[in-house]
C-alpha cells in the first residue's frame, strides 16, 4: 500500500488560521525536490485501520527548502479538509506526492506582465506566484484581483497587503460585504470590473485564473471578451456545476 | 508503511469496487480545463479523422447527427482523484467513425477546438471503448463539460476524454499530447494509477 512510488512521508510543523474558514498548514517533507509557483501536490492521510484518503491541493509557498505550505479552505461536508482545518496539530503525519502540473506555473525569467485573478481560496497558487515574483526581483509588472465574499473571508489578507506595499498592484472585489468606507460596488465582478482592474490585452500579459468553477468561467470569459488571446489565459478550477 | 495520521478517521468509506485505488467518489461533476471555455457553434463544427495516406474523413454537425448513436453508462475517473459512477452519455462509437478509415498506425492524437490535444493508442479507442458524445444525462452537453461534442474514454483517466473535439490525426508513435507533455502519464490507466510521468 505504501510501496507506490512518489509518496513522501511528511509531518505538520506549523498551523495558522487565515480568513474565516481556512488554515495555513506547513508540512516538512524530507527530500522534497522543490517546486515552481502555481504547482500542486497530492495529500494522503492514513487512518488507524489503514483506510487512506487522497486529495489535491495547490501549494502556497514558493522557493527552495523541504517545507511546503498549503492554504486549505474548509469544505463542511468534505473528508480531508475538515481534518486539515480543524483537527491537524503539529507533529501529525501525512504523505505528499509532487510537485504536480507543469502548465499553471510562472517562470521568473518570463518578462510578460502578470495578471493574477483569484476567487476565494483560489488565491493560494496565485500567492505562490506573487511571492516568487517578489523574491526573484523580476521586473515584470504584476497585478492581482481577488474576489471574496467579505473582508473576513479573505485568506492571506495581511500578506497580500504587504506584497501590495512592495509593488503588487492589488484589487479586492467584495461580493457580499465590503469594509467600512468602501466606495467600489459590492457584488460579483463583471466585465467592466475586470476591464477596470486588470491589464489590457494590449499589454500582452500572461493571465492566471484560479477559483471555483463558476468564478473562473466568468473571469476567463470576460478576459477573452476583452480580447486576451485564449492561449495566454491559464485556468485552474475546483468544484463543478 | 505510511505513518498513521493522528485524528483522521475518514468519513466516506463507501469505497465501492468500481472506485479505482487512490480515488474518492463524488456525486458532483467537477470542471477541469487548462484555459477558457471555447464556444463552438454547431454550424461551424466538424470532425475529421486524418490518416497517414492523407485520407481525411470528415463529418459536419448534420452529418454527425445522422450517424448511429449509442447510450453509454460509464464510471469516470479524474486524475485529480475524484471518480463519478454511473454517468450517462449519448454518442457515436469510435468504431463507427473508424469504419472506413485506412491506417496502419497504432496511435492517435486527438485535437480539440482551443488547441488541446491528448494521445491515445488506437486499441484504446476501438472495440466499444470510446465515443464522441453530444449529450450528458439526457441533455445536450454543456460547453463547460465539452459541448457541443467531447470524447469519452472511460477506461482511461478523464483528461484523455478531450472536450470540444474537432478531430483525430493518426500517428506512428505515441507522441504526447498537452497534459502528457506537462507531467501526466502517456497512457493513464486508473486501475494501475498511471497518473504522472
Amino acid at each position: 500500500m505504501s510501496g507506490e512510488p512518489g509518496w513522501r512521508q511528511g509531518h505538520v510543523v506549523a498551523l495558522a488560521p487565515t480568513g474565516s474558514s481556512a488554515r495555513i498548514i506547513t508540512v516538512r517533507v524530507p527530500g522534497w525536490p522543490g517546486h515552481l509557483p502555481g504547482q500542486h501536490l497530492d495529500v494522503r492521510l492514513t487512518a488507524e485501520d489503514g483506510y487512506q484518503a487522497h486529495r489535491s491541493y495547490s501549494i502556497a509557498s514558493a522557493g527552495p527548502g523541504d517545507e511546503v505550505e498549503l492554504g486549505v479552505d474548509l469544505i463542511p461536508d468534505g473528508e480531508v479538509s475538515p481534518y486539515l482545518v480543524e483537527v491537524a496539530e503539529p507533529g501529525d503525519a501525512l504523505e505528499v506526492k509532487g510537485p504536480l502540473g507543469r502548465y499553471f506555473v510562472w517562470h521568473d525569467d518570463d518578462p510578460s506582465p502578470v495578471q493574477l485573478i483569484a476567487g476565494g481560496s483560489g488565491v493560494v497558487p496565485l500567492l505562490a506566484i506573487a511571492r516568487a515574483h517578489a523574491a526573484s526581483g523580476s521586473t515584470a509588472p504584476i497585478r492581482l484581483l481577488v474576489s471574496v465574499r467579505s473582508p473576513d473571508d479573505a485568506m492571506y489578507r495581511d500578506e497580500l497587503a504587504s506584497l501590495a506595499d512592495g509593488g503588487l498592484d492589488l484589487t479586492w472585489v467584495y461580493t457580499r460585504a465590503a469594509p467600512p468606507g468602501w466606495t467600489a460596488p459590492v457584488g460579483r465582478a463583471d466585465v467592466a470590473a475586470f476591464a477596470a482592474s486588470t491589464w489590457p490585452a494590449s499589454a500582452q500579459p500572461i493571465v492566471y485564473i484560479c477559483g471555483p468553477n463558476g468564478f473562473v468561467e466568468t473571469a476567463a470569459g470576460a478576459m477573452v471578451g476583452l480580447r486576451h488571446e485564449p492561449s495566454r489565459v491559464r485556468t485552474e478550477r475546483f468544484g463543478g456545476r | 508503511m505510511a505513518e498513521i495520521t493522528r485524528g483522521f478517521e475518514g468519513r466516506r468509506r463507501d469505497s465501492a469496487p468500481q472506485v479505482p485505488p487512490g480515488q474518492y467518489r463524488t456525486d458532483d461533476f467537477p470542471v477541469l480545463s487548462a484555459g477558457p471555455t471555447p464556444r463552438i457553434d454547431p454550424d461551424e463544427w466538424s470532425f475529421t479523422i486524418v490518416a497517414e495516406t492523407g485520407q481525411r474523413t470528415t463529418w459536419t454537425w448534420a452529418e454527425f447527427l445522422a450517424l448511429p448513436f449509442e447510450d453509454v453508462t460509464a464510471d469516470i475517473h479524474c486524475v485529480t482523484r475524484w471518480s463519478k459512477l454511473g454517468t450517462r452519455w449519448r454518442g457515436v462509437s469510435l468504431d463507427t467513425l473508424f469504419a472506413d478509415v485506412e491506417s496502419a498506425y497504432d496511435f492517435a492524437m486527438v485535437h480539440s477546438y482551443g488547441g488541446y490535444t491528448t494521445n491515445l493508442a488506437l486499441e484504446d479507442l476501438l472495440d466499444g471503448q470510446a465515443w464522441i458524445a453530444t449529450d450528458y444525462d439526457g441533455e445536450p452537453l454543456d460547453p463547460e463539460h465539452g459541448g457541443p461534442a467531447r470524447l469519452i474514454v472511460p477506461h482511461r483517466y478523464f483528461w484523455k476524454s478531450a472536450k470540444w473535439v474537432r478531430g483525430i490525426v493518426m500517428q506512428a508513435d505515441d507522441e504526447p499530447g498537452f497534459w502528457e507533455q506537462n507531467g501526466y502519464h502517456l497512457r493513464g490507466d486508473p486501475w494501475t494509477e498511471e497518473r504522472y510521468s
